[in-house]
């Protein structure tokens, strides 16, 4: 298994790492069973993003499409950054390894998770916004959704 | 600096090997089977590398099989001997559950074909006990195939205990010996097995040879139907190079195994205490006796292992991990679960073997970047942060 050069400075210099002390919108996705947990935090003004960051518990590919997600909204209006699609992430990365691809759905899922925590915060309905309820893709194959 | 620190997923080739392999790869390239002069030196190359071998793990010539691999070793050993056997003896094979990929697939494949295999459970420190094997003893039980030592964390199984009530009740054991052969005395007088699995990459032999220890008088069916090579047991025209480098190698890693022994585990140990000083909140999963020289399995909570190999190699560091990622596979090592670890905390195992190549320099070169790595992907990671409010260091 190869990661793009891409990932690999994705992965070693990721991009908006850590903490957002004054994030008004937290998602977080995925669980340590499985081996990958995305926590992404917004700050959002007038729905727009101003600040974002992520912490990520998980491997290469999982902290190099946390990275390249919050580089893909930043400064995005909320609406806009609802349309960044798991393939997107892919793409801007140079590609993923096929059984690396549930890494970029779990970062598309972080955002839809932040941002409906922010609309929900505001007293708004995220199902207006389009925000997608993260679910579980079936690909990790090791927690209880799966129904093992 | 550059660090090769994964000797139990391979070996480099010992330049006193390689030497012992060149005349294969030149001049020596007669067929062994044939009876002119340049059959018959090859031949006789062939059996001084049995010899070799014999020598190694005390046992006859004619009872030492060459193989292509361990993987083959084992195949041919458990579904050798279930063949045989089975209409004589029964269908049942006892095992534990942290054996090889090599025993464990062979054995599910068997399942599906109308075997019944008991996996054993290992205890936390990863060891199976011969209490446990003779309880699982059936009257149609025809095999126990118990490894000698776990690949990933180094426990050594008790075999001459498990040979022991195999005999009592007239059960062959087979033993996957592949990480133990070169690395701690192997004497298949002494432990009694019937069949013992080896393969020469994992001491410094080239990869693509192995071997398979028959005791005479026990037949397992062959694997491959071919020609006569290998008294009719294991046809196929020789790897005469790689058995060269084999029985060099063999010869080699058992000449001062003491002294090599010591000097490993002397590394092993100094790795273990700077990473249990340097880094808080981490398990090391390699039991504290009755284990091999140059293992260290240790898992770094919070953590994901394939992060922490890619840092690793950044560093110059070759090691591996049982986290699921870094193998592609969607469960993290059988191993490391067997042992009653958490999924997460699998996944964030990182495994160190070390062999006689190795120095103390480099073993503080290791003990120099990897916590820094851990407190990189620590402040990464969400898990740490929580942990941190949790646990007291």
């Amino acid at each position: 298994m190869i990661y793009s050069a891409k990932v690999m400075d994705h992965f070693s210099n990721p991009r908006n790492v850590g903490e957002l002390a004054d994030a008004n919108g937290i998602g977080e996705v995925g669980n340590a069973k499985c081996g990958d947990i995305m926590k992404i935090y917004l700050k959002i003004d007038h729905d727009i993003i101003t600040d974002v960051s992520f912490k990520t518990f998980g491997c290469g590919a999982a902290v190099a499409t946390s990275s390249m997600a919050t580089e893909l909204i930043k400064g995005k209006p909320i609406r806009e950054a609802l349309q960044m699609t798991n393939k997107a992430v892919v793409e801007a990365l140079d590609g993923l390894p096929a059984v690396k691809i549930h890494c970029s759905v779990l970062a598309e899922e972080a955002v839809h998770a932040a941002i409906a925590d922010y609309l929900v915060k505001q007293g708004k309905d995220p199902a207006d916004y389009g925000v997608k309820v993260p679910h579980c893709e079936g690909s990790c194959g090791c927690c209880d959704h799966c129904g093992e | 600096m550059f660090v090769y620190a994964d000797n139990a997923a391979t070996t480099r080739i010992d330049p006193d090997v390689l030497q012992a392999m060149m005349p294969a790869l030149q001049d020596l390239y007669g067929n062994p089977s044939t009876i002119y002069s340049k059959g018959r030196e090859a031949h006789e190359a062939l059996d001084r590398a049995r010899e070799q071998v014999a020598k190694a793990i005390n046992c006859r010539p004619n009872e030492v099989y060459f193989t292509s691999c361990g993987t083959e070793s084992d195949n041919w050993a458990i579904r050798g001997i279930a063949r045989h056997y089975a209409s004589k003896k029964g269908k049942h094979i006892i095992t534990t559950n942290i054996e090889h990929h090599a025993v464990l697939e062979t054995l599910k494949a068997m399942e599906k074909e109308g075997y019944e295999v008991t996996f054993l459970p290992v205890n936390e420190e990863g060891f199976v006990t011969a209490e446990q094997v003779e309880q699982a003893i059936r009257p149609d039980t025809v095999l126990i195939t118990v490894m000698t030592a776990n690949n990933e964390i180094g426990s050594i199984q008790p075999i001459e205990e498990i040979v022991k009530v195999a005999k009592a009740h007239n059960v062959f054991v087979h033993t996957d010996a592949v990480q133990a052969v070169g690395h701690i005395p192997v004497d298949v007088q002494a432990s009694g097995v019937d069949l013992l699995s080896l393969s020469g990459h994992k001491f410094h032999a080239p990869k693509g040879v192995g071997a398979l220890y028959v005791r005479r008088g026990v037949i397992p069916d062959n694997l491959m139907n071919g020609g006569g090579q290998e008294r009719n047991r294991r046809p196929g025209t020789e790897n005469l190079a790689g058995i060269l480098g084999l029985g060099a190698a063999i010869e080699k890693a058992t000449a001062n195994l003491e002294r090599d022994m010591n000097y490993v585990s002397s590394l092993r140990d100094k790795l273990i205490e700077g990473i249990v000083k340097e880094i808080p909140c981490c398990k090391i999963n390699t039991p504290s006796h009755d284990r091999l020289p140059g293992t260290v399995n240790v898992s770094i909570k919070y953590i994901e292992g394939e992060s922490m190999l890619l840092m690793l190699d950044m560093n110059g560091i070759c090691a591996t991990s049982g986290s699921a990622c870094a193998s592609g596979d969607l469960d993290p090592s059988h191993v490391l679960l067997a042992i009653g670890l958490p999924h997460e905390v699998a996944h964030g195992s990182v495994r160190f073997s070390l062999c006689t190549k190795n120095t103390e320099e480099e073993v503080d070169y290791i003990l120099s970047v990897l916590p820094k790595i851990a407190q990189r992907l620590r402040d990464m990671s969400p898990l740490w942060e929580e942990a941190k409010k949790n646990e007291t260091f």
